[in-house]
């Protein structure tokens, strides 16, 4: 990286408004991570799209891959209680 | 696989890829779902999707070049603000998409080097100069009114990064259509000459803008039939969601009653409503023009590519100082801790 | 420095005098923007990556926001009635306010820093006294632009800190870029006698932190543009920025 001059790649999340988690928008290249935040700032929150961003380096991200989607995401597939909706309640009842 | 190991490096390496292919990637597009960067997919769609990707990134960016010729000179303050806010959404979308590539695998770099080399193409309109301040208007009416006609389909891509770029891109393309069609709405009321200034730019930008949808589906000659079986292999991926020639005609309809409203004449003696059709005709495409300036030979070409190169060669000494701060200061960083 | 010595030289600064808005000094505020956008507008499509296309354009469009803010008001201040582009389009050179140091020709990407750094640690100074401008509008610019400008400074910052610590390259030409602009400074300082202190010390610090040194006291200095007197590179700025708007008087764009 140093030797040519290549700038890292950096995954840009942004919080959209308080009360929102940050949710990943996309990508830049920056040398470093102050000058990551903010090329995020100008690129990506020019339109006054966020309140707050992170910035990670893309090469630090682990993954889970597709393959192991059946063992990683299905066992919750059939755990509907975990969805508010699996609970019938009476429609009087309020804040609920 | 097992999750402890280190898998292979590349999930084509794999002996049962073409299966995982026909099964995973064939299922998620028959049921119209998005393709994510580390889905299995035929290196054929990969490799579509890199340069098509790379191609519209590198349009945006040497499309700054005719626009930003204007930002010293645009005629009040107003329009140099627009402009420059423009110019700049132009960077912005030339880096989204290069990100949506990134998730691919390729580099930045590379595809700039490809750029760079005249190895990767970017839109050939932008191979035409900007001769009087109503081309602004021209670009952004006719130009990016292509543009939106053809990347508003692409919101619905099946590969999911570049969707997504698309859908930002085109709810902040919406103020470029509207600022070109606003000049020229201005000039076509102003004084004669800023009239003649408006004519002049429709009569030139035109016919490159019907050409900005790419030759013909038809298959009528060698170029043709090539286009039609990339067309067929783009729309049976859910790259492509609708024919060149389908994308023109929508265009041409939307834009006549435009012109009409603007008061300025589209250079076209055949176009003409047509009962039948339901649709605009319109006249016969020099399609010689379009593959000569694609091939190099446009007013611009050699212009718009080292203007780009020079930039990136005068940088060159800034990204690695840049780099090379960053390598010291985690260096010391390490040290400290 | 006697007390009568320091009044005069805040007066010099703020654009307050007696309780009343002087609109010259408003207008240098405007051009001073004014100009310098020009000049950032021109980095468009030649910065060294294209995130600081982006960067430096958002720079430029706050300026060009702080200026069309400032030429309006100075428009009714001064009872001309003048609008933004009346004098932006149709002022001729002896009448610009701006200081040289932002007509100044495009150099390398270190120059730019150069200049980005001092002028925007100087404005910065500037604007926070104009929040205290007896006149609303005045105050409510500087009230937004004092942001604008503080990230100005620190982009500014960043790069200085890294050309200054980066490659041999990199350092030789941004201790060059500093060399090049010192004779530019004094008319930043003449110009606000009560925040240049405040501004010089920031810049220092940054370039102590770049392990820069201070370049050598220049021989000349520029003078004159709070007066109208400009560098040969102004005609040719305006010539460019002028011209498509002069071409047709009264019309509409």
């Amino acid at each position: 990286m140093s030797g040519t001059g290549e700038w890292p790649l950096f995954e840009v999340f942004v919080r959209g408004k308080r009360g929102l988690s940050h949710t990943h928008v996309g990508s830049l290249h920056a040398p470093d991570a102050t000058m990551a935040l903010r090329n995020a700032r100008d690129l990506y929150t020019r339109r006054q799209e966020g309140v707050s961003i992170w910035v990670v380096p893309s090469g630090v991200i682990t993954a889970s891959s597709p393959e192991e989607r059946d063992s990683f995401f299905d066992p919750a597939g059939d755990k509907v209680y975990r969805h508010p909706t699996f609970y019938e309640v009476p429609e009087d009842v309020e804040y609920l | 696989m097992d999750g402890s190991q280190v898998g292979p490096l590349n999930a084509a390496e794999t002996e049962d890829y073409a299966q995982v292919v026909e099964e995973h990637f064939g299922g998620l597009i028959d049921a119209d779902q998005r393709i994510e960067p580390r889905d299995a997919m035929p290196a054929a769609y990969r490799d579509t999707l890199v340069r098509q990707m790379a191609q519209h990134a590198h349009s945006e960016i040497i499309g700054m070049q005719p626009e930003g010729n204007w930002i010293t000179r645009a005629p009040s303050l107003r329009r140099k603000a627009i402009l420059m806010a423009k110019v700049q959404d132009e960077a912005g979308h030339g880096l989204y998409l290069y990100s949506a590539a990134e998730t691919l695998g390729v580099d930045r770099s590379e595809l700039l080097a490809k750029l760079h080399a005249g190895k990767q193409k970017y839109s050939s309109i932008f191979n035409y100069p900007t001769l009087t301040w109503a081309d602004v208007g021209a670009i952004g009416w006719l130009v990016d009114g292509a543009a939106i006609m053809n990347q508003v389909p692409l919101c619905r891509c099946s590969y999911g990064p570049y969707a997504r770029a698309m859908v930002r891109i085109c709810k902040e393309e919406s103020f470029h259509q509207r600022q070109g069609f606003e000049i020229l709405w201005t000039l076509a009321r102003g004084t004669e000459a800023q009239r003649e200034m408006a004519q002049d730019a429709v009569d030139r930008w035109w016919w490159p803008s019907l050409m900005m949808f790419g030759p013909p589906d038809t298959g009528e000659n060698v170029n043709g039939a090539a286009t039609q079986s990339h067309t067929k292999q783009s729309m049976a991926w859910g790259i492509k969601r609708f024919a060149n020639d389908d994308l023109r005609q929508k265009f041409v309809d939307m834009t006549v009653p435009q012109a009409e409203k603007l008061g300025l004449t589209l250079p076209d003696p055949d176009l003409r409503w047509s009962e039948e059709r339901g649709h605009w005709d319109f006249g016969e495409i020099d399609w010689e023009e379009f593959w000569r300036v694609l091939g190099g030979d446009g007013p611009c070409n050699a212009q718009r590519l080292a203007h780009r190169r020079q930039a990136h060669e005068e940088g060159a000494w800034v990204r690695e100082a840049a780099a090379a701060y960053a390598a010291k200061h985690a260096a010391r960083g390490q040290g400290a801790a | 420095m006697t007390e009568a010595g320091s009044g005069a030289a805040t007066a010099a600064g703020a654009s307050r005098h007696a309780g009343r808005v002087d609109p010259l000094v408003v207008l240098g505020l405007a051009d001073d923007a004014l100009v310098y956008a020009q000049r950032l507008g021109e980095w468009l499509t030649r910065a060294p990556e294209i995130e600081e296309d982006m960067a430096l354009g958002n720079i430029g469009l706050d300026l060009l926001g702080q200026a069309r803010g400032l030429l309006t008001r100075v428009g009714e201040l001064d009872g001309t009635g003048r609008d933004e582009d009346a004098l932006a389009f149709w002022r001729d050179e002896r009448e610009f306010r701006n200081v040289q140091l932002v007509e100044r020709p495009r150099g390398d990407f270190a120059h730019e820093m150069a200049r980005l750094l001092w002028f925007s640690a100087h404005r910065l100074e500037r604007l926070r006294q104009e929040q205290q401008s007896p006149d609303e509008v005045v105050a409510g610019v500087a009230g937004k632009a004092v942001k604008e400008v503080a990230y100005h400074r620190d982009h500014a910052t960043q790069w200085v800190l890294r050309l200054g610590d980066g490659t041999e390259e990199s350092r030789a030409r941004m201790q060059q870029a500093l060399v090049d602009v010192a004779p530019y400074l004094p008319e930043l300082t003449e110009d606000d006698p009560v925040g240049a202190p405040v501004a010089r010390e920031y810049v220092e610090a940054v370039l102590a932190e770049a392990g820069l040194g201070a370049p050598p006291e220049p021989r000349w200095h520029a003078r004159g543009g709070r007066t109208g007197i400009h560098s040969e590179a102004m005609g040719f700025l305006l010539a460019e920025m002028q011209h498509l708007h002069r071409t047709h008087p009264g019309a509409s764009w």
